[in-house]
């Protein structure tokens, strides 16, 4: 083989760690031993990796160690013009890439004050199709924490179901999972003639899917008993840890920043907050999380049908109604430091701007993720649990690991 | 309840020389002393009538070899008062060391953790300052201005 092509020198250093462990076998008690968990394995979701120190069959500590996914989102942003991050901001939380654009777009929409001459109809699209995001990422989540706990069917179904929207998605925009839909000051297409007929169809397709979902795996006994009591998270933890989202949500607090914060045509749209009620068990548990991401679904639902309603009346598609009309030809927000927030399904995404007034490209652009707010409370809430309940517990936290690492 | 009425629930912690408050930004934001800034974070998390007990996000901000300095902004808000806040801190690019506000909010702890990783600004008394998205032997701090990767990473090269 010729040297010039030898990609990588052997040398024992190379092959250390490049995460050491935080626990250092020296310091245990004999009867205490280190598993590793991850970053490959099926009930991780993803390149997570859990150094768990157990005693036996007791976990009783839990380190993460993140960043296997980690694709410096951040520095790209600051070198690209803001509506050449777009794509980027797709592949944060991937399942979910329209909420993230609405909430991006909106941002940058806001910091150079064209957020009120949005069209009523290119904002009830967006939610539409962020409503319809939210869904399918639901389904994930539920799909793949039953298939976690050893319920295989659900995830088959949802899987299938997940495909109607995905196509769906895929005729309005040509792709099936990073859009690149929403554009900063409009859409990047209106949705096509047809759309909202299909979708009535799709929303009169799912609903009794639903209740079979619940019948198979919500009010399933054996799903109750691995997940009620499991994992609570009381909310004064919670809102100290700064989750957001579903879980939040679990834990009681009746707070979505859909309504909270009212942005877009959320304020004109009806629909509920479902909260952890401790049905099964306390206020708070696995089985709430999953509970609430349930009832969730029907609220969407409840919020495409009425964006299809004004779709096809009030706002109705016209002949010259042109999506790109408002689109920046130059985006160069004053200097300011701007921060916004919105909901996803997953919790509180926000963006931090530092524009500096000169130039096309933010000064700075964080990316305040929920999964990773999230996921650092995992520590705290699997202390004296079973090696079994881990994995319960991570799959109702529902991460994912584009958008921990990003 | 306004930017000014919360500065001036502070004023028995800052001197006014030791607090500014910024109007340009969204939401509003005070400048706060660094040496204040945990007494201050304190504060406004146990005041009765602000009550910040969501830490939402940590930034951190290079501002270039230029400027000489860096900036650590927290956005608080609050639950029950429905208030935002934004609070900036500027630390000298030389030695950035910072006190940790992990004893008041827990969710301080990964996100101060990951402005370490990218700027090495050092949070004193943050119970497992690590790194925490690169490699634990990655060399430099890849969002300061000035930053040049290395060619090399356990002689697999770097190429961009």
């Amino acid at each position: 083989m010729p040297t010039d092509r030898v990609q990588y020198k052997y040398r024992e250093g190379n092959l250390a760690l490049s995460e050491p462990n935080k626990l250092k076998p020296e310091n245990l008690r004999s009867e205490e031993m280190i598993i590793n968990l991850g970053p490959q394995h099926p009930s991780t979701h993803g390149v997570l990796r859990l150094e768990v120190l157990m005693d036996g069959e007791i976990v009783n500590e839990v380190v993460p160690h993140i960043g296997y996914l980690h694709r410096c989102f951040e520095k790209h942003a600051e070198n690209l013009p803001y509506n050449q991050v777009i794509p980027f901001v797709d592949r944060l939380d991937y399942v979910a890439a329209m909420s993230n654009e609405h909430i991006y777009a909106m941002g940058v929409e806001r910091m150079l004050g064209i957020e009120n001459q949005i069209p009523k109809r290119v904002e009830y699209v967006r939610v539409l199709m962020a409503e319809l995001n939210r869904i399918a990422s639901h389904f994930i989540a539920i799909g793949t924490y039953g298939m976690d706990i050893g319920a295989f069917s659900p995830f088959f179904w949802l899987m299938r179901d997940r495909e109607h929207i995905l196509r769906l998605l895929e005729w309005a925009s040509g792709a099936r999972l990073l859009y690149n839909y929403i554009w900063i000051g409009g859409l990047f297409y209106d949705v096509p003639v047809g759309f909202e007929d299909r979708c009535r169809e799709f929303v009169k397709y799912i609903k009794p899917k639903l209740k079979e979902l619940e019948t198979v795996l919500i009010s399933n006994k054996i799903f109750i008993d691995r997940t009620a009591n499991v994992g609570v998270l009381p909310l004064d933890l919670a809102v100290n840890a700064g989750v957001t989202g579903p879980i939040l949500r679990a834990s009681g607090l009746r707070f979505d920043l859909r309504r909270v914060d009212g942005y877009s045509v959320y304020p004109e749209l009806d629909f509920d907050i479902p909260i952890g009620e401790g049905k099964m068990g306390q206020v708070g548990d696995c089985w709430d999380r999953t509970y609430v991401r349930y009832l969730e679904l029907y609220e969407s639902l409840k919020i495409v049908e009425q964006c299809l309603d004004k779709l096809m009346g009030e706002h109705t598609r016209t002949r010259d109604f042109d999506p790109q009309a408002l689109v920046p030809k130059k985006i160069r927000p004053k200097a300011q430091d701007f921060y916004i927030r919105g909901e996803i399904p997953k919790g509180e995404l926000g963006f931090f701007f530092r524009a500096d007034g000169r130039s096309d490209i933010p000064f700075r652009c964080k990316c305040r993720s929920c999964s990773f707010v999230n996921l650092s409370v995992l520590p705290e809430i699997s202390k004296g649990i079973l090696v079994a309940d881990l994995i319960a517990i991570i799959g109702s936290i529902d991460v994912v690991m584009g958008e921990v690492d990003r | 309840m306004t930017i000014d009425e919360i500065v001036s629930l502070l004023s028995d912690i800052v001197t006014a020389d030791q607090i500014k408050i910024d109007r340009a930004s969204t939401p509003h934001a005070i400048i706060v002393d660094k040496a204040k800034l945990t007494e201050v974070l304190q504060a406004l998390q146990q005041n009765t009538s602000t009550y910040f007990d969501m830490l939402s996000c940590i930034t951190g901000i290079d501002n270039g070899p230029q400027a000489g300095t860096m900036e650590v902004v927290y956005n608080l808000y609050s639950i029950p008062y429905n208030l935002h806040l934004m609070v900036k801190v500027i630390i000298p690019r030389e030695n950035p060391v910072i006190d940790t506000v992990t004893h008041i909010w827990k969710s301080a702890d990964w996100m101060e953790r990951e402005v370490f990783d990218m700027y090495g600004i050092i949070f004193t008394n943050h119970p497992d300052l690590r790194r925490i998205l690169m490699p634990a032997d990655w060399e430099g701090y890849p969002l300061r201005k000035d930053y040049k990767h290395q060619e090399y990473y356990r002689d697999i090269k770097i190429e961009y």
